[in-house]
């Protein structure tokens, strides 16, 4: 580590008014270890009394190097690094890992496949929107609301686990299909889950939608127009409750969903009562996504065939040589990709998730850059803080829906 | 290549002298530094072009020039087109001009990449690191930077990591 340097004050003077240089103004730090934070971020505040007049994030805290770290492994055992970013998206950071490396090797995933891929992300987006009400709630003083929809995640994580052994680092989703086919009792575990948590949007609603408490802290508070959203690069659910009817599901359809009947719920409003609503009403798009996908769910093979790329399946390997070779080969030294980059984005709970991935040639990629939403979400905070009071900061804060792991990298 | 989106390619050409690259349907327009803000504005303004999706990098090292490409991925709501813009810029002394004024994302994501990779960007109003804190030495993602731990060589890749490594050469 080197030296730290002293700290110019040159450096940051332009971060706050003149007033709190004379000391007219209040500097207050808010985080790193601010329960309200959701994480790690700090956030320098300059107060006027309670009103804020500046607010300047600090991030990096969770700074892991991912990119770089993945630069140093082969295409399939980066992927592993993947579910770290997003911790609360770790089957959709799959997806979007995988469609990139099969769009880089041109790679077919069977239709099977996609259809486990749909429900399982639309699954992951419910548990993603749960977390988020329940810590909104906690937030806004309901603290029931974390209980209730902890309870409700807990039975997704659970089909996780039943698919992959895994709660939430599951790796499931790998290059050209699935690491394997899904149990049988996945289908009752989902279909249980659907009948039960219809009626549970019902009560979070019941609670929370129109409650007079919930209404005053919420009501035109961090108003975000639809341009300043576009020009800070603003997507998914915060994007939508600025009125703009944007979903790379419906624009840009990958993994089959132009086969899948769901709206795209807009609000104009751009108060932190439109992003609520906008992803209460995702709830139930997403539940209609996993139902019908899940009707008409295809029979036949989850990986590609394709074994220059996809790994044969275990019991192959026993009989085969060239399986055995296929195999050796590709959990040591890899497959090469073309010296070409791609971009591929898919639509996670936050936004546009969007991986750039440049291969070289060889079998590691040359360079992985992850397009986060939280991290141009997080950007226009102190646009739409300003004037609002601290208590205010906190019920906007949680409306972003930020996680650390995705801003940080 | 799309319709709409070979009109905006064919000016690209004619008013910048952009060379192009095609892969797995994806577009990539080269443009020179100099002229990023002036091609972002147009690609704005006149082509609905209202979003910057990603701003990235990515470092060629050992070759010097151009060391980097600078990578724009855009995208148009309007007309459901995606466009990528590749800046390439030498290694000593790259500089870029910003494009905070077009895209006001563009200023934590350039803040980033001189964070990362230790491309200035010319007028950025606040150029500070973002991830790494102050006073770290160096710019992690280039590919001069070592990883932390020695990586296996292979006789088929003896070579391009021997010359990565940090010793002093012969």
């Amino acid at each position: 580590m080197a030296q730290l340097e002293e700290v110019k004050i040159d450096l940051y003077k332009h971060l706050v008014s003149e007033r709190a240089l004379n000391g007219e103004t209040m500097l207050l730090n808010m985080g790193p270890q601010h329960p309200s934070t959701h994480g790690v971020l700090r956030l320098l505040l300059e107060l006027d009394g309670e009103m804020i007049i500046n607010a300047v994030p600090d991030i990096g805290y969770l700074h892991t190097g991912i990119e770089k770290n993945m630069e140093a492994k082969t295409y399939l055992k980066a992927e592993v690094m993947t579910d770290r970013l997003d911790y609360m998206n770790t089957v959709g950071n799959n997806l979007a890992y995988c469609m990139a490396v099969e769009k880089l090797v041109d790679l077919d995933v069977p239709e099977r496949a996609q259809a486990i891929r749909v429900i399982l992300t639309e699954l992951q987006r419910i548990a993603s929107h749960l977390v988020w009400i329940g810590t909104f709630g906690l937030d806004l003083a309901a603290m029931s609301m974390f209980l209730y929809a902890f309870r409700e995640r807990e039975i997704i994580l659970d089909i996780l686990e039943l698919c992959s052994g895994q709660r939430m680092m599951t790796t499931f989703i790998r290059p050209g299909g699935l690491w394997r086919d899904v149990p049988v009792e996945f289908e009752t575990a989902v279909r249980d889950f659907i009948k039960m948590f219809n009626k549970r949007i019902d009560e979070y609603e019941a609670l929370l939608t129109k409650n007079p408490l919930f209404l005053d802290r919420l009501l035109g508070i961090g108003k975000l127009d639809a341009a300043t959203a576009l020009q800070h690069g603003v997507t998914g659910p915060m994007l939508r409750a600025s009125g703009v009817s944007w979903d790379l599901r419906k624009a840009r359809p990958y993994m089959g969903y132009e086969q899948y009947d769901f709206n795209v719920p807009v609000a104009t409003e751009g108060d932190t009562y439109a992003r609520y609503v906008v992803r209460v009403q995702e709830f139930r798009e997403s539940l209609k996504i996993v139902e019908q996908a899940l009707n008409k769910l295809p029979m036949g093979p989850v990986r590609s065939d394709n074994r220059k790329f996809v790994p044969p399946p275990r019991s192959e390997i026993g009989v085969s040589m060239e399986a055995l070779i296929h195999h050796f080969k590709l959990w040591t030294e890899g497959f090469p990709a073309p010296k070409a980059s791609v971009y591929s984005a898919v639509e996670s709970p936050r936004g546009e998730l969007g991986v750039y991935l440049e291969g070289d040639g060889g079998p590691k990629p040359h360079r992985v850059h992850w397009r986060t939403p939280s991290f141009d979400n997080l950007s226009v905070l102190p646009k739409i803080v300003k004037g609002h009071l601290v208590a205010d900061l906190v019920a906007i804060l949680a409306s972003t829906d930020i996680v650390l792991g995705d801003i940080d990298r | 290549m799309d319709n709409k989106l070979e009109k905006i390619v064919q000016v690209m050409q004619e008013q910048f002298g952009s060379t192009l690259e095609e892969f797995r349907g994806e577009v990539h327009v080269f443009v020179k530094p100099e002229q990023i803000v002036e091609a972002l504005t147009l690609l704005r303004d006149k082509y609905e072009f209202e979003l910057l999706s990603a701003m990235t990098a990515s470092d060629y090292w050992p070759q010097a020039s151009p060391r980097f490409h600078v990578v724009y991925q855009l995208s148009s709501l309007a007309k459901n087109i995606t466009l990528q813009l590749r800046v390439p810029v030498n290694g000593d002394q790259p500089r870029v001009p910003t494009a905070t004024r077009v895209y006001e994302v563009a200023n934590w994501r350039e803040r980033e990449l001189l964070d990362m990779f230790g491309i200035e960007f010319e007028g950025h109003p606040d150029p500070r690191r973002i991830l790494m804190p102050e006073g770290t030495e160096g710019h992690p993602l280039r590919k001069d930077f070592p990883l932390g731990y020695e990586e296996p060589q292979f006789t088929f890749n003896f070579e391009e990591i021997d010359l990565r490594k940090p010793y002093a050469k012969e």
